[in-house]
């Protein structure tokens, strides 16, 4: 019998595991994946010539593009496809659902940028008559978003701006030469372009030493100078003696008693493919919002035919994912540059937040910008856009990537989407993964709201590029195929969601099951709205939140 | 207890390897990785390359027209690095066999030498036309596509090695105590700018 399961190690399972712990309490934490050794499993300060194939991979897979997502050297353990472990999308609609499987999940590579969402945006519906209000407010989260910052360490500075509140930041380093200029075109656009916020350490932190700016945070980091669930989480809560890991563990469904509570996880031990089960008082699903959904959509029993926690049949929907549309282009004034070495942190420095909060546009909510540039390590594809452009042979071709090398800025917008009833996940009846458990099929739409987003992304990147003197790269597309396709973004969030209302929503404000007492969830699941902020810190803030309560419940014995 | 291994360096043991990095460049933590040697041992000097894939005269030929793209890729290992992959898939291996073909079939037709025999200002005359788009015609079409595949993988094997990091001007993978940036750099670029 364990007093807590936690189902998945990635932001939510990994904040939930360490809050937990640090109370006294024991948990057993499942993860469908295997154990991560930093040490040897991240490639970060390797050289493209340490491997003989360069980072093309094997067989040369990135010129056919079958080459990992986000590169050979990236951290992550799985992808979009995973071998046995497929999804359905419904005909007519495109999804991208991305899995990492193993313990630290998709913080190991991720983009670390930690922003707050603002005061409004829990209030959507209040305030613009779309979506639907959070039942919280940011007063009831903003403690907790204190407690993230300060243990895990995310840069910043104080701004006073109310679409990205201030946080408990540490230092930023300086901006790097390209973000200068982008800063100045900015001000001239009136956009404001301020310090990012990564959670990256810029001081030591709880005996993790401070960055050494080698720019390879998608790698993962061997000393843990950036937060990963994995390295700052669960192995430091596995010293204390209280966490018991089950590895290459897939969760399969949640057996419940006959007063409908969770009495027991089933899932298929990987390594022998067979049926295990944990007895457990509570459990924490943090198997990132599809995962999840599809754990509660596959146990059914008497009583909940429909899933578990499913009574207001919203188990599924309300799916989202951020808007993301990117521009690039050559800038003159960067060109012949003195060398210099601009890696810094894994991401931009500086990172422009939605500006436009408090005026009318054609859309509703908005977006923020990240920032792209300066001179990343070459690897394979770095001089692709310039030798077909340039094209030619010797030393003009050698001239054009020297010149280029380090001119090339990018912008990324990333932005809400408003739930509608087009996108959602449900069981595919007709088929199973490996282990035999039914899978997912994605329906997704993007709306009018949505692609007139994108439109303005693109008008102020151009305008941004122009502005520093610039030439936008753009090849002339219709909008519906300049937008991220759904699940790209790696944002989805919102099918297990939150509310005052057990008609309407699947857990209540501390993200307990309406249905099932002891049943949590620590994961994007929960969250009411996707607003333009990337939703890893909230996640962890509304895990350690939803960790605490259920401790004090469990001290309380009410669950 | 867990089931799952613990991680196999201590806190302090990385802290004592984040320490060393800040002690000088990284060549420490590539060291301890020994890869495969394939191109490497070539570049080394470490003996004569023996193609996996490509046949003796079609590696020659391709280590010329490498060298012609991007003077320097000999050194690089480009001929090595596509010889590599096209001996782990057969696509990769008919882009190249098929491409080589074409152009000493090419070469000969117009100079009745191949590639490798051919005078230099012969080779330099062929790649003249198919090195550009704008040269599109149907006799030239399987050459401009193979030439730009070649280019492509030409660049990217140069541009990965030691010496075409350090022609780039790429100065990092390292670890510093302090991201700073040049003021030098800065001025240049705002300069230029006008903003």
């Amino acid at each position: 019998m364990s007093d807590v399961v936690i189902i998945g190690s990635g932001a939510g399972g990994g904040t939930v595991t360490k809050v937990l712990t640090d109370l006294g309490i024991n948990v057993t934490l499942l993860e469908a994946g295997p154990m991560l050794h930093p040490e040897t499993d991240f490639k970060e300060h390797k050289w493209p010539y340490d491997y003989p194939h360069r980072g093309a991979g094997e067989g040369g897979a990135s010129y056919f593009g079958h080459g990992r997502p986000f590169g050979f050297f990236s951290a992550h353990a799985g992808g979009w496809e995973l071998e046995g472990e497929p999804y359905t999308v419904a005909e007519g609609t495109e999804f991208m659902w991305f899995r990492s499987r193993i313990v630290g999940g998709r913080t190991n590579h991720y983009g670390r940028i930690s922003l707050r969402y603002a005061d409004y945006d829990f209030k959507p519906y209040s305030r613009d008559g779309v979506g639907t209000d959070w039942p919280i407010s940011y007063d009831d989260i903003a403690p907790y978003y204190d407690k993230v910052e300060r243990f895990i360490g995310v840069t910043g500075s104080k701004e006073g701006i109310r679409s990205a509140p201030d946080g408990v930041f540490q230092p930023c380093p300086p901006p790097r030469v390209h973000e200068v200029l982008i800063k100045k075109a900015a001000e001239k656009l009136g956009i404001p372009c301020i310090p990012n916020r990564l959670a990256v350490i810029t001081r030591p932190t709880n005996g993790r030493p401070a960055c050494h700016y080698c720019g390879q945070c998608g790698r993962g980091c061997v000393s843990a100078s950036n937060y990963s669930s994995s390295q700052v989480q669960i192995f430091p809560a596995m010293k204390t003696g209280r966490v018991k890991l089950i590895t290459n563990a897939m969760a399969r469904e949640l057996i419940t008693d006959s007063e409908g509570k969770v009495r027991a996880v089933s899932y298929v031990d990987k390594a022998t493919r067979s049926e295990r089960q944990i007895r457990c008082r509570t459990v924490v699903l943090a198997a990132g919002c599809c995962e999840s959904a599809r754990l509660l959509l596959n146990s059914k029993g008497p009583g909940h035919t429909n899933g578990l926690a499913n009574s207001s049949g919203a188990v599924g929907r309300y799916l989202t994912d951020s808007t993301g549309f990117s521009l690039s282009g050559l800038i003159p004034a960067l060109e012949g540059m003195p060398r210099h070495n601009s890696d810094g942190m894994g991401g931009a420095h500086l990172y422009m937040p939605w500006w436009l909060w408090d005026k009318k546009t054609d859309f509703p909510r908005g977006y923020h910008i990240e920032l792209g540039g300066g001179y990343g390590m070459p690897g394979v594809g770095s001089f692709w856009g310039v030798a077909d452009r340039q094209e030619g042979y010797g030393e003009s071709l050698k001239k054009a990537i020297y010149n280029e090398y380090g001119a090339r800025v990018s912008f990324s917008g990333r932005g809400e989407m408003i739930p509608n009833a087009d996108t959602y996940c449900e069981i595919d009846p007709d088929v199973v993964d490996r282990w035999g458990i039914p899978v997912l099929k994605f329906h997704f739409k993007w709306t009018d709201a949505e692609l007139r987003q994108v439109e303005h992304m693109e008008q102020t990147f151009t305008a941004l590029i122009e502005t520093m003197g610039g030439k936008v790269t753009r090849s002339a597309k219709p909008v519906s195929e300049k937008i991220s396709k759904g699940g790209e973004i790696i944002h989805e969030v919102g099918a297990i969601r939150m509310g005052s209302d057990p008609k309407t929503s699947v857990l209540n404000p501390y993200c307990q099951a309406h249905d099932v007492k002891n049943l949590f969830v620590a994961d994007g699941g929960p969250l009411v709205s996707n607003p333009d902020k990337n939703p890893t810190l909230t996640i962890c803030a509304l895990a350690w939140r939803t960790a605490e309560y259920l401790a004090e419940e469990m001290r309380k014995g009410n669950v | 207890m867990s089931e799952g291994q613990t991680p196999r360096l201590s806190r302090r043991e990385l802290a004592k390897i984040a320490a060393l990095a800040l002690a000088g460049p990284l060549e420490f933590a590539a060291a301890q990785h020994v890869h495969q040697q394939a191109a490497a041992e070539a570049q080394n000097g470490g003996g004569v390359y023996q193609p996996k894939a490509l046949t003796q005269h079609e590696f020659d030929t391709l280590k010329v027209l490498c060298e012609m793209i991007v003077p320097g890729a000999s050194q690089g290992g480009a001929a090595e690095f596509v010889d590599l992959l096209a001996s782990q898939n057969a696509r990769m291996l008919g882009i190249y066999t098929g491409g080589l073909a074409w152009l000493d079939d090419a070469m000969r037709r117009e100079y009745s030498a191949d590639f490798l025999t051919a005078k230099p200002a012969e080779r330099t005359a062929m790649l003249d036309r198919i090195a550009y788009r704008r040269n599109q015609a149907p006799e030239l079409a399987a050459g401009i596509r193979f030439f730009a595949w070649a280019r492509r993988m030409t660049v990217d094997a140069y541009y990965t090695s030691a010496a075409g990091m350090k022609e780039a001007g790429y100065m990092g993978n390292r670890a510093v105590a302090k991201f700073e940036v040049p003021r030098e750099a800065i001025d240049y670029a705002v300069k230029r700018s006008g903003l």
